[in-house]
């Protein structure tokens, strides 16, 4: 009974199934008071299922919740806020139109008479704000306030409906590693006002940091329980992937060779026609990785849709010793280019077109997918069969539509459509963001082993880690200009933080 | 310093939102006061026909916008009219009782709202056909069982203000008209403050731009969703009633004659809101009513099919350059699916 009094949240043999899935099969899952739980898995290993459940979005097939020692029932999220739980889920639910305090106050809102008390709640929104240090302008509308600024209304809307156990869905998932660290002490500031934290992650590194208990969870089923103390990232990723995962990318040295991609003096301009990349040149070799890091937002974004076709520049740029033109993604795609965009769903697949469709998208054009008028099903059939079966695509068949697959098994069918064509040069953007160990394991393989048949690789990644890991060369974008090219071997954490951030080479 | 800064740029959107609106409304504010000094009588009587054409318009775009800021399309609102106008007119044939008329049409909208709702969210089906099935459906009814030499029992009559509608110019145009038109007009205010400074209104708005974030705080999608539009269908049947039992005293075939569509235009121009719908409204109103008076005196020589054509012309070039530029409720049209 006294240990019962210590736990705020207790999950008892749930268990969750939709059509032809296992999503929670007999979970169990507590939470201490002011501690922070890490849920830790693999995209789909039912981590969201298992909140949504608790927050009341779902109902479970069998199970029960004790909140404080209690047991309750959940019917919908409105129970789940009276017993004090909040959710802040992954992708926001906030109404971009909408002020801060509307979005706070909708489903509780304060009212004077018939009316609504728009003045009251703001003032209960800014005492609220600057009890937990969570700064926000009541009075801007979501859309103009940045994601991480969002995301603290997300905090506080939970808050301000009495919160007592946070459920926080990937939130680091949105952030720059900055902002992760503000979340991050945000997080802890909650705990030692008796809040607990529910943190849902597949980041190894700040479960590590910031979890005071850690619980894996794989195909449904929680697989493990340990403490940050007692395991390190291995440890965690082979429970999460059950089975030992390299996370240190195997690759021997890079041979480079001749030149495939060379940049000089390129110039991008972005919609309100202010540079965001200016005068950059660069080369990349046949057989090396190049890895541009940076934040994000520094201009490497339109540096990759400018050589992919998708933007509008000045300058030069060749191509295995051919002048490539801008604006004309299909001249690259013909002379040797693949690209792995930044925005799956926006430049990577058609979400609504079957998995076979969206493998031909760059040649359906060309023999053996078309004759003439003629649209050849079979050939476009057989190459959706083999490239499934070549690249571990998990998808029940090449008919389903993209959309339906896992951000993972998504990533894995682009992958499969560039690679698998003749190529000389790989721009890959963000090649591996929002993916869990597995995938990103597999994406690295798959970079490595392409530098290593002689591809130049253009690697863009905010990911300082990923730079690392997988690049020859390092060069470092700040506000559109490339700060510095060095050799791998030479950059650590440290320097390129601080090129990162515009200091100069010769000053840091 | 801050407060000036936000100030400032609360004014410009105000002015970019609003602008083109203002000016027109400007313009159109100038040539009453010309027309008056010039010619009272007929000033008077255009003004006056101005407000009463505008009346289903502006009932109808209030019945579209609180279905729309729901996040439900209804382009059904035609047939919510046309079938309204009619029952409305049976029940004023069989009891003469104008009372019981009335509130026949407005039930008889709100049950295609009711339909229409149980088509678009329970169903899921696409909202445009659910629309469509709506205006067939009216159309194919009325035409159906309407026979000719039915005798109307009256129709609703203007009611003066007392010494309001002795104000001159204004008096006589706004304070010296028949219930519906009255109604329309508080309609409007209500339907404003109801959706923007209540409860109900924050999360009508919530479920038309966002429908999980609303589920997820509790809120009930469905609930909102079938309410706004059975309450905007009832208020699409006072403007059917406002046809028959107000306007015309009869019914005639199709005799909505596009208003529900026109109302729609109303609706955009006005920005999906009720104060900017009256607005719409009265703009088209006073096309209509100059296309009347132009053809009543005859002053050019153009054939009246041509000035017939305004108040059309005017949704044209509305809807053209209207539509790209207003905020549509992000999540309108879509329907909703709880997981």
């Amino acid at each position: 009974m006294a240990e019962n009094e210590t736990l705020a949240l207790e999950i008892r043999h749930v268990t969750k199934r939709f059509p032809g899935v296992l999503a929670n099969d007999d979970v169990n899952f507590d939470l201490r008071r002011g501690e922070i739980h890490a849920l830790l898995g693999e995209n789909g290993a039912g981590k969201t299922t298992l909140m949504n459940i608790v927050y009341g979005l779902y109902s479970p097939d069998e199970g029960e919740f004790l909140i404080n020692g209690k047991k309750v029932e959940i019917k919908g999220p409105h129970d789940a806020i009276n017993y004090g739980i909040g959710m802040v889920h992954q992708h926001f639910m906030l109404v971009p139109v909408f002020t801060v305090t509307e979005n706070m106050i909708l489903g509780s809102e304060v009212t004077s008479g018939p009316s609504l008390d728009l003045n009251r709640a703001r003032r209960e929104i800014i005492e609220l704000s600057e009890a937990h240090g969570l700064d926000v302008d009541p009075d801007a509308l979501v859309e103009d306030i940045p994601v991480g600024v969002q995301q603290r209304v997300e905090i506080l809307k939970a808050l301000y409906r009495k919160a007592r156990v946070l459920v926080l869905d990937e939130p680091t998932a949105v952030l720059t590693p900055q902002e992760a660290e503000d979340l991050f002490q945000v997080m802890h500031q909650l705990t030692d006002k008796g809040v607990s934290i529910i943190f849902i992650t597949h980041k190894l590194k700040e479960v590590l940091n910031v979890a005071d208990r850690i619980t894996v969870m794989r195909r449904g089923r929680v697989v493990g329980h340990t403490t940050p103390k007692e395991s390190t990232q291995s440890d965690l990723a082979s429970m999460m992937v059950g089975r030992d995962v390299i996370l240190q990318v195997e690759k021997g040295a890079a041979k480079p060779r001749n030149v495939v991609l060379e940049i000089a003096g390129l110039t991008v301009e972005d919609e309100r026609s202010i540079a965001s990349v200016k005068d950059v040149s660069l080369q990349v070799r046949s057989g090396e990785v190049l890895g541009i890091a940076g934040v994000q937002g520094n201009g490497q974004t339109e540096l990759v849709e400018a050589l992919t076709g998708l933007r509008a520049a000045r300058g030069e740029v060749q191509l295995d010793g051919q002048k490539l033109p801008f604006e004309n993604p299909r001249f690259g795609t013909e002379h040797g280019l693949a690209h792995i965009p930044e925005d799956r769903h926006k430049h990577g697949l058609v979400l609504p077109y079957s998995l076979a469709d969206n493998l031909v998208l760059c040649t359906y054009y060309q023999k053996p997918f078309a004759s003439n008028l003629q649209r050849n099903d079979r050939a476009v059939d057989r190459n959706a069969v083999e490239l499934i079966e070549r690249f571990d695509v998990r998808s029940p068949s090449q008919y389903v539509t993209a959309g339906t697959l896992s951000g993972g098994n998504q990533q894995k069918v682009i992958v499969a459509r560039e690679l698998s064509r003749p190529i000389s040069l790989l721009v890959a953007n963000q090649p591996t963001r929002g993916l869990d160990v597995g995938s990103i394991e597999y994406i690295h393989n798959e970079i490595i082993s392409m530098r290593d048949l002689g591809v130049a690789v253009l690697l863009v990644s905010a990911e300082l880690d990923e730079i690392m890991a997988l690049s020859d060369r390092i060069a470092v974008m700040y506000r559109g200009e490339i700060v510095t090219v060095v050799d791998a071997g030479q950059a650590t954490r440290e320097k390129l933080g601080l090129w990162m951030a515009g200091l100069h080479p010769g000053n840091a | 310093m801050q407060s000036s800064i936000i100030g400032s740029s609360a004014f410009l959107r105000f002015l970019k939102r609003w602008g083109v609106n203002l000016g027109i409304g400007l313009v159109v504010l100038v040539t009453i006061i010309w027309g008056y000094i010039v010619n009272d009588k007929v000033t008077v009587a255009v003004l006056a026909s101005t407000v009463r054409q505008a009346t289903p318009l502006v009932l109808g775009a209030l019945c579209g916008l609180m279905g729309e800021r729901a996040g439900v399309i209804n382009i059904g609102i035609e047939g919510q009219m046309l079938l309204s106008a009619f029952i409305g007119f049976l029940f004023n044939v069989w009891t003469g009782n104008l009372l019981i008329a009335v509130f026949a049409a407005a039930m008889t909208g709100a049950l295609l709202g009711l339909f229409l709702a149980f088509m678009s969210v329970s169903l899921r089906m696409d909202q445009i056909i659910g629309g469509t099935v709506i205006n067939i459906l009216a159309l194919g009814l009325t035409g159906y069982f309407y026979q000719a030499g039915l005798v109307t029992q009256g129709k609703l009559q203007p009611i003066a203000l007392g010494s309001l509608a002795e104000i001159p110019l204004i008096g006589p145009v706004l304070f010296n008209n028949p219930p519906i038109t009255y109604t329309a007009i508080v309609l409007v205010l209500v339907v404003h403050y109801v959706l923007f400074h209540t409860r109900w209104g924050l999360r009508t708005r919530a479920v038309g731009e966002h429908p999980r974030a609303a589920d997820t705080l509790g809120v009930n999608v469905y609930l909102m969703r079938y309410a706004n539009v059975i309450i905007g269908g009832a208020i699409a049947g006072l403007a059917g009633a406002f046809l028959t039992l107000e306007a015309v005293g009869s019914f005639e075939r199709a005799m909505t004659n596009g208003r529900g569509f026109v109302a729609l235009a109303v609706m955009i121009f006005g920005r999906y809101t009720p104060l900017g719908a009256w607005g719409a409204a009265l703009l088209f109103g006073l096309a209509s009513a100059i296309q009347t008076q132009l053809q009543f005196f005859g002053t050019f020589n153009i054939p009246h099919q041509f000035i017939g054509m305004l108040p059309y012309l005017l949704t044209i070039i509305v809807l053209a350059g209207f539509v790209g530029r207003t905020h549509i409720p992000a999540a309108d049209g879509e329907p909703y699916e709880k997981e």
